[in-house]
């Protein structure tokens, strides 16, 4: 029996990473948004690792915060540890990494969900959307409920027709045994939508207690404190520490010996696994050299004695897994508490998604997370602000907000997914990025919080903040850039005291910062700033100035990618009707429908003749346009 | 990429006695400037639009002086392109030119693709709309052809080398990769700054190989080196003063060779030829009978292609069995002259011998035959099965442009290290090197280095 249910700007279907996200922007925004999750006990759940950030990943999240999202704050409040990973390298690859209370993070994110004035939270099952004339309407749920809206973003995770694999057993379930959502992966196939099947895993859990951690080591959190957000003031001191300890040839033993009861082996798993994540038995088989493998056991949770054993996924048979652990030193009496196992869903092919993450099957219809094929819940995450930024803009009548490469991890993220699509869950890396430098930990709020500020989701007292720090930063530098140091005693013995060599005329401060011995905090012995700098701003200034040449040379990249950015290719463009085009780009370029020459030539098998024949046949629309006018 | 400033030579090679380089784009005078000496100071980048001035071309890096130039700058809207375009214009002759061209890529510019100049005047709205089809149909032609030289290079060593030295780059790429995203993956030690500096010193000194035996840079500067070998009377003569009247000869004396040698130089089908040792040949008309099998050994091993003759009114002898004895394993184009008299020769032989070599005959004194022989030199060249002497053969001058950039930004890869830059920042530079020497070989697809991480490593959770 349908009923009507109610009627809403934006619906939410899902409420992992991805949904939570997507359903506060689009509040935050002002639309009146239905966020629907299979199990209200799910919200923000982590089926994998008890972790947030790390590379790539953690300038992520910092971005989500610089755009006004909320996992850097949910991070910062639930946290048991938190690192900042590769500090020995330079500014761009630094990230933070926190081990996070999983069930603390559950209950803090539900509870500024619920919290939220534009925001209704509800549990429910949807199985089908209604579209009318390929524009979304709406959602249908399970018991008949039907809930209209302008726009609906869909992250569904691993959910679309699930199924947990585990040694000999198969069978359909969604993440950790929830309900898989089956109905709503056939309705999407009706729609139009092609699919793909990948696999993920997860490792097994054991009990603290059980644990002699005397035969490990000890992997303890930072001491200075640190946080995501850049709204964040208060830091958790109590921090627990991670071990590590290694699987050995008896391990690798018991695996070999096993191998024929692997689901991975033995054929019963099609889906693709990541080769970033790869199960322990894969690791055996293909690098059978190495002697032994980490292992790293991360406590789940300040209330719970549940262990993570990152190293270990797996989805090798129950009494098997048990077998590994026992061989693990450190886990000889680990207990088990919930077996590893690998899990196979639908995603959908990201090509079929415009930048706004709109659908190019139905308008209004908006996805992301794990069903664009990405893995990750950071990954996740950032789509979901994107997809509910976007879905919230669209339903106020308002312009769309497309990050590029040059802006956030998060532009290279989506524009690799929809112009390049992935054969593997994806996975965002540094090198996946070609302007590294400029898409820095320290700078994302400098990169994006004018933007967020701009849509509406930074509010007026953090905006203002900001631009406070900008203008310390800029007139820091200039003032190095006017100060000349003369070789006098004090900075000759400051040099000589780092082992640099002293100077023999006088020298503007901001090159004296140039030279690789040398820092800002020192150079602040020589020359201070009347002002009472933060320590964020002096951290700007020290890498904006001692990495001038090569952030101004990605500068220069970007500058004149732009041109090409801004040819924009009409979404009704016939590419049949253009001569010239090689058969490969042409059927690629209709497929994908790129939206300037620069996408275009993104695109793998369209070459740069065809960007020329391309851009010919644009510039000759416009004549022929001027021509008739 | 579009919009950037394009160079290329704007005379036809080798002809008259001023050739003109022609840049055009946002940054033409600031390129021209950069390379440009004038009297008195003079900069390109203050003169008036739509001047010429008098200057030598320099190296920056070295002050050496490379030409003596009338530069010409115009700067948009009132040009060809409408862009700001600068014409270099030099001496004639294509050493040159080619010099001055190259040092404008190296600074900036790119090589202009076929039909570039007037696709740039078209979508800057110079020419008129009926001329789109044409322009797009040139950009097609030449693309194709240029990549039917490229396919049979693919084949060839160049791409083989490159390939290897791409996996070199793409190997230290994934180590400071896996140490920047897997931090804590111990089996890995952290990449070094002399670890690196090694590494990049290697990829230095081969890029620096490959440009210096470049075969289109060599041959540029001395023409493909071709030997006519054969007996007395077959024709070597008459052969080489046809190549030379068919074509347009170059009679230059080349900087660090004796003066008494002078040697030919033909362009045949866009494929610079020095015929080597032609006094020789003229003197003696035999050069194995002047000097011995061994000393012509010696001189045609330095020879990167050799034309056989053997005489079709006359029956094979063991100095012609000898002569394919002595030039056997090298590139050979056999040539069966005077088929204008009544056959002698047992051609059946004569197949045998020349295997896989082309084999072509001629009448020279009826002018019979002569387009074979330069559609077979062509092809041969083009299809870059021409082993020079040298490691390696570089066609274009593309390739040649290209390779200067990836030297370039390996070198400041070495400075960043030098600096002690962290490693991941002067990665970038190491990066731009491998993308660079991907598109030579058509081939900077991002994913292979992630693949490379996956296959070298052992990751994941």
């Amino acid at each position: 029996m349908q009923y009507e249910a109610g009627s809403y700007d934006v619906i939410v279907v899902g409420a992992g990473h991805a949904g939570c996200e997507a359903g506060l922007a689009a509040a935050r925004l002002g639309a009146n948004t239905l966020m629907i999750t299979i199990n209200l006990d799910m919200v923000a759940f982590m089926p994998c690792n008890p972790s947030v950030g790390g590379p790539a990943k953690g300038i992520v999240v910092r971005e989500i915060d610089a755009l006004g999202g909320e996992m850097a704050k949910n991070i910062d409040k639930t946290y048991i540890q938190m690192r900042m990973l590769n500090t020995g390298k330079g500014p761009a690859v630094r990230a933070l990494r926190a081990q996070a209370d999983k069930f603390a993070y559950q209950n803090e994110m539900k509870k500024t969900l619920e919290e939220e004035p534009n925001l209704t939270l509800l549990q429910g099952m949807v199985e089908q959307l209604i579209v009318e004339d390929d524009i979304v309407k709406g959602v249908i749920t399970k018991t008949g409920a039907t809930y209209r809206s302008k726009t609906v973003v869909i992250t569904t995770g691993t959910y679309l027709r699930g199924e947990i694999i585990l040694g000999e057993l198969k069978y359909s379930s969604g993440p950790n045994n929830q309900q898989p959502s089956i109905k709503l992966s056939e309705h999407l196939e009706e729609l139009g939508f092609e699919l793909v099947r990948f696999k993920t895993g997860t490792p097994p859990r054991v009990n603290s207690n059980t644990i002699d951690y005397s035969k490990t080591e000890i992997q303890p959190g930072d001491e200075v404190p640190r946080a995501f957000s850049y709204e964040t003031t208060k830091y958790i001191t109590d921090q627990l520490p991670c071990w590590l300890t290694y699987t050995n040839e008896q391990t690798h033993q018991i695996i070999d010996a096993n191998l024929h009861r692997s689901p991975m082996f033995s054929g019963m798993i099609k889906g693709t696994g990541p080769r970033y994540c790869p199960s322990i038995e894969d690791k055996v088989v293909r690098f059978n050299d190495k002697p032994r493998h980490q292992i790293f056991l991360e406590p789940e949770g300040r209330n719970t004695k549940e262990v993570y054993v990152q190293g270990l996924s797996t989805s090798l048979p129950e009494d098997v897994q048990q077998q590994i652990i026992k061989s693990v030193p450190g886990l000889e009496n680990a207990q088990m508490m919930r077996a590893g196992y690998a899990i196979e869903y639908d995603a959908i092919v990201p090509t079929q998604l415009w930048p706004t993450l709109e659908t190019k099957v139905v308008k209004n219809l908006y996805t992301a997370g794990q069903i664009n094929g990405t893995s990750g819940y950071e990954e996740a995450a950032g789509q979901g602000l994107m997809a509910g930024i976007n879905a919230g803009l669209n339903a106020l009548d308002r312009e769309q907000l497309v990050l590029s490469r040059s802006d956030a991890y998060i532009g290279v993220l989506i524009d690799d997914l929809i112009t390049k699509g992935t054969n593997e869950p994806y996975r965002l890396l540094t090198s996946r990025a070609e302007y590294r430098l400029l898409l820095r930990h320290d700078n994302a709020d400098l990169r994006l919080t004018e933007m967020g500020h701009q849509i509406g989701l930074i509010l007026d007292n953090r905006y203002q903040a900001f631009v406070v720090k900008k203008e310390a930063i800029e007139a820091e530098k200039q003032r190095l850039q006017s100060i000349i140091l003369k070789p006098n005693e004090e900075v000759q013995a400051l040099i000589r005291s780092i082992g640099g060599s002293e100077l023999k005329d006088g020298i503007r401060a901001s090159d004296l910062l140039k030279r690789p011995e040398m820092n800002y905090a020192l150079l602040e012995k020589l020359t201070k700033s009347e002002h009472d700098l933060d320590e964020e701003t002096k951290e700007q200034v020290e890498i904006q100035m001692k990495y001038e040449g090569y952030i101004e040379k990605s500068l220069q990249q970007v500058e004149r990618l732009k041109k090409m950015e801004n040819k924009k290719i009409p979404e009704n463009i016939d590419y049949d009707a253009i001569n010239g085009l090689a058969t490969e780009a042409k059927q690629k370029l209709k497929k994908i429908k790129p939206l300037s020459l620069a996408q275009a030539s993104r695109i793998s098998g369209v070459n740069p003749a065809d960007i020329s024949i391309l851009l010919v046949y644009l510039e000759q629309g416009r004549i022929a346009k001027v021509a008739n006018e | 990429m579009e919009f950037d400033t394009i160079a290329a030579i704007s005379t036809p090679m080798g002809e008259g006695a001023i050739a003109i380089v022609r840049l055009s784009g946002d940054e033409a005078i600031q390129i021209a400037d950069k390379l440009f000496k004038g009297i008195a100071g003079k900069r390109l980048i203050d003169v008036a639009s739509h001047t010429i001035h008098y200057g030598h071309l320099l190296d920056p890096k070295s002050g050496e002086v490379v030409e003596e130039v009338m530069v010409s700058v115009m700067k948009g809207p009132k040009t060809f392109t409408k862009e700001d375009v600068v014409e270099i214009n030099c001496h004639g002759g294509i050493v040159s030119v080619n010099r001055v061209l190259q040092q404008v890529l190296k600074y900036g510019a790119r090589l202009a693709e076929p039909g570039e100049f007037t696709k740039r005047a078209f979508l800057n709205g110079r020419i008129d709309l009926s001329q789109a089809e044409a322009v797009m149909d040139l950009i097609r032609a030449k693309t194709d052809r240029a990549m039917n030289v490229a396919l049979g290079q693919m084949e060839g060593r160049l791409s083989k080398l490159i390939r290897k030295l791409r996996q070199e780059i793409l190997e230290v790429l994934a180590h400071v990769e896996v140490n920047i995203d897997y931090p804590e993956y111990d089996d890995v030690e952290e990449m070094t700054h002399k670890m690196l500096i090694e590494k990049a010193h290697f990829v230095r000194e081969e890029i620096q190989k490959l440009l210096q035996t470049s075969q289109q840079g060599k041959i540029l500067r001395e023409g493909l080196s071709t030997v006519i070998v054969g007996r007395p009377n077959v024709g070597k003569s008459s052969l080489l003063n046809s190549l030379v009247h068919e074509n347009k000869a170059i009679v230059t004396d080349i900087p660090g060779t004796t003066r008494d040698v002078i040697e030919e130089y033909v362009n045949v089908r866009g494929v610079p030829l020095r015929l080597l040792d032609t006094a020789g040949i003229r003197e003696t008309e035999d050069i194995v009978e002047r000097i011995g099998v061994e000393r012509s050994r010696q001189v045609l091993k330095e020879a990167d292609l050799i034309l056989l003759v053997l005489n079709y009114a006359d029956a094979l002898t063991v100095e012609d069995e000898n002569l394919f004895e002595v030039v056997r394993g090298m590139d050979v184009i056999v040539i069966v002259n005077k088929t204008d008299l009544p056959q002698q020769i047992d051609m059946e032989r004569v197949k045998e011998l020349t295997k896989e070599h082309k084999l072509v005959t001629t009448s020279l004194l009826e002018d019979r035959g002569v387009d074979e022989l330069e559609e077979a030199i062509a092809s041969l060249f083009f299809a870059g099965s021409i082993e020079t002497g040298d490691m390696t053969y570089v066609s274009n001058n593309r390739h040649i442009a290209v390779l200067n950039q990836s030297l370039h930004s390996i070198e400041e890869a070495i400075e960043g290290v030098e600096m002690g830059t962290p490693i991941d920042i002067v990665q970038i530079d190491l990066t731009r090197t491998w993308e660079l020497l991907g598109e030579i070989i058509g081939d900077s697809v991002h994913e292979s280095l992630i693949d490379q991480l996956f296959s070298q490593f052992c990751l994941g959770k």
